[in-house]
């Protein structure tokens, strides 16, 4: 796991829900199949809401690590377009 | 095109949307559509559409706001009697939404018009209350090709249609000559319980962002009839008429005629 590499990062400190997904969303959806995205946050709801709705539209989580006191890491891979 | 951050709030339910999505949003702003009166049926599909953030809305309207359209025609108010109708709906949706640009058109829609004006849209939207436009919408949008979301309302009952020319079934397969004048009766001789028109027009406004999503299934060789009283929907099946006039495999009728001869005034 330590070995994935983003292909895309996103920082949505700051956004709450839904717009922490709306952003993810919409990031992904630029992104090519088989691509990871990275979301930097600090809402914590989200770390629960996000990879539930990325999960919803297909695509698979391979990570959601605290990093510090506020901050999360979200790691997807785009499955499907 | 990149969204702004107004525009991810405003569209932010739609674009959460598996079947939508930011690329769906995006058809939508870049969708031009075309309303055929901004009366009863016009105001609701106007609002929906300017509300989803459909990016061009034609107008067509050559009719004046009276106190007696405010039952029913919910793009209009009380300070507006007496203004054009398109303008009137263009002043209620661009407040709406400043993402949209309407586009009054404050014409009547005859023979010699109204191709040039559908060529300029990618869908058109029949909220009309009368045959000769009917039929001249129904002609204009086969010999396009134009997908045609058409809409009739009386009283307490409703009916919605969407014509893809040549795919499926269009008004003359249905009803072949429009009926003799007065053997139908409009909204001014017989009345419409005013949230009518806001149930069918929402079911066009629906047709209409499905057709620009390519999303589920248009009301494609299908009349919808919506029974108010009774609280009713039935799917009555159309298919295309191989020997219609206009849509079938040998057209009688290869250009718009006069439509108008013996109808009395048309008003939305």
């Amino acid at each position: 796991m330590q070995d994935i590499r983003p292909d895309k990062s996103i920082n949505i400190k700051g956004l709450v829900c839904p717009y922490t997904f709306v952003k993810s969303k919409l990031a992904i959806e630029e992104m090519a199949v088989g691509e990871v995205l990275e979301i930097l946050l600090d809402y914590p709801e989200a770390t629960r809401s996000i990879p539930k709705s990325m999960e919803d539209h297909g695509h698979r989580v391979l990570k959601v690590e605290k990093i510090n006191d506020t901050d999360w890491i979200i790691l997807v891979r785009k499955e499907r377009e | 095109m990149d969204f702004t951050d107004e525009q991810i709030h405003r569209y932010s339910r739609h674009i959460i949307l598996p079947e939508v999505g930011g690329k769906g949003q995006k058809k939508i702003l870049n969708a031009k559509v075309l309303l055929v009166g901004a009366g009863g049926l016009g105001c609701p599909v106007g609002y929906y559409l300017a509300a989803a953030g459909v990016g061009t809305i034609g107008i067509v309207d050559s009719d004046t706001i009276e106190l007696s359209n405010l039952q029913r025609q919910i793009a209009h108010n009380t300070e507006r009697i007496g203004m054009n109708k398109a303008e009137s709906a263009k002043l209620t949706f661009e407040a709406l939404n400043t993402d949209v640009k309407v586009i009054p058109i404050k014409e009547r829609l005859n023979k010699d018009n109204i191709m040039d004006i559908i060529s300029q849209y990618d869908i058109v939207v029949d909220g009309s209350d009368n045959f000769p436009t009917r039929y001249l919408v129904n002609d204009a949008c086969v010999l396009q090709g134009k997908p045609l979301v058409s809409g009739a309302i009386l009283r307490f009952e409703g009916q919605v249609t969407t014509i893809i020319p040549k795919e499926g079934h269009c008004y003359r397969c249905l009803f072949e000559e429009p009926p003799p004048p007065g053997l139908v009766p409009s909204c001014q001789e017989a009345g419409v319980l005013g949230a009518l028109p806001g149930v069918v027009g929402a079911l066009q406004a629906m047709e209409v962002l499905k057709l620009i999503l390519e999303q589920g299934e248009p009301l494609k060789n299908t009349l919808l009839i919506y029974n108010a009283l009774q609280t009713e929907f039935r799917r009555v099946k159309i298919p295309r008429n191989p020997d219609c006039p206009v849509c079938g495999d040998n057209p009688t009728i290869t250009e718009l005629q006069d439509y108008e001869a013996d109808y009395c005034q048309m008003r939305f």
